[in-house]
């Protein structure tokens, strides 16, 4: 099962585009991602889920490590989403109101 | 005699994608079974599963975990049965309210809420052989019936016209 995962840096924010399915298999190369980027000193990072197909627990809570990871340093992290299934998972678990979810990866950058 | 589909797959992370698709290619075939509740019950097998592997990590990787679907009239009935230790729900920690700061620092335990709230029913069957997950999506008759119209009015009546 293939992850994508493209950095770019946009407007002093670094932009992590992810694609394909978050699980327990794959889970593991995000996180990896979110702490190289952290050690990099990226400390404004926007996570891109619009390419994301399919996100479970192991997906959030990577996400939630990160979030956790960058306050730490005084930084955060952000998520475009606009997928009515992904966002779904978000607001069962009630991790809309840990993170700020936006419609555009301008939006994240700028907010 | 409801259809009854097993599938077996070994105790290791990449096999839940697999166990995803067969669940969900199933349930697609299922008329009375919209698609957002098939992305729900993709999501719960996909939760139930992982805690199933996970469940291995502590002994035998090389345990298999049976994912097992029985196709009724109203419903559809999938299990999903580890050979771990046995694992009870009821002793998961509470996570802090999401507006707490400490909430960040659990970053597990989101499985079994998730599965409590995608699907109709679930019961967890935990015991020394393992756990076993009973997952219950019930089927919406009304949706069966407006396929059945679709169909009919798609029937072929060039024959009709010539008699």
């Amino acid at each position: 099962m293939e992850l994508g995962l493209d950095v770019e840096e946009k407007n002093g924010a670094t932009v992590l585009a992810v694609r394909g399915e978050v699980d327990v298999y794959t889970a593991p190369r995000l996180r990896e991602k979110l702490v190289e980027l952290v050690s990099q000193g990226k400390y404004k990072i926007v996570v891109n889920l619009e390419g994301v197909d399919f996100l479970d627990s192991t997906g959030l809570g990577v996400l939630v490590g990160g979030l956790k990871r960058l306050r730490s340093h005084d930084g955060d992290l952000t998520l475009v989403c606009t997928q009515p299934r992904i966002l779904k998972v978000f607001e069962i678990t009630g991790l809309t109101k840990v993170f700020a979810i936006h419609d555009t990866v301008d939006d994240a950058v700028a907010g | 005699m409801d259809p009854v589909i097993e599938l077996e797959i070994p105790a290791r992370a990449e096999y839940v994608g697999l166990a995803r698709l067969v669940v969900s290619s199933l349930a697609s075939g299922r008329r009375a079974l919209p698609e957002e509740r098939i992305d729900d019950l993709k999501l719960a097998v996909s939760e139930a599963c992982t805690n199933a592997i996970e469940a291995h990590h502590e002994g035998d990787v090389e345990e298999r975990v049976l994912v097992r679907c029985a196709e009724a009239e109203d419903r559809l009935e999938v299990s999903i049965q580890d050979r771990g230790k046995g694992f009870d729900p009821e002793t998961l920690p509470e996570h802090p309210p999401v507006t707490d700061p400490e909430r960040l620092n659990f970053e597990r335990g989101l499985g079994i809420p998730l599965i409590r709230t995608l699907v109709d029913e679930v019961t967890f069957e935990p015991s020394s052989q393992g756990t076993a997950v009973r997952m219950v999506m019930y089927c919406d008759p009304a949706l069966e019936l407006d396929v059945d119209i679709d169909h009919i009015d798609h029937i072929d009546l060039t024959g009709l016209d010539e008699a």
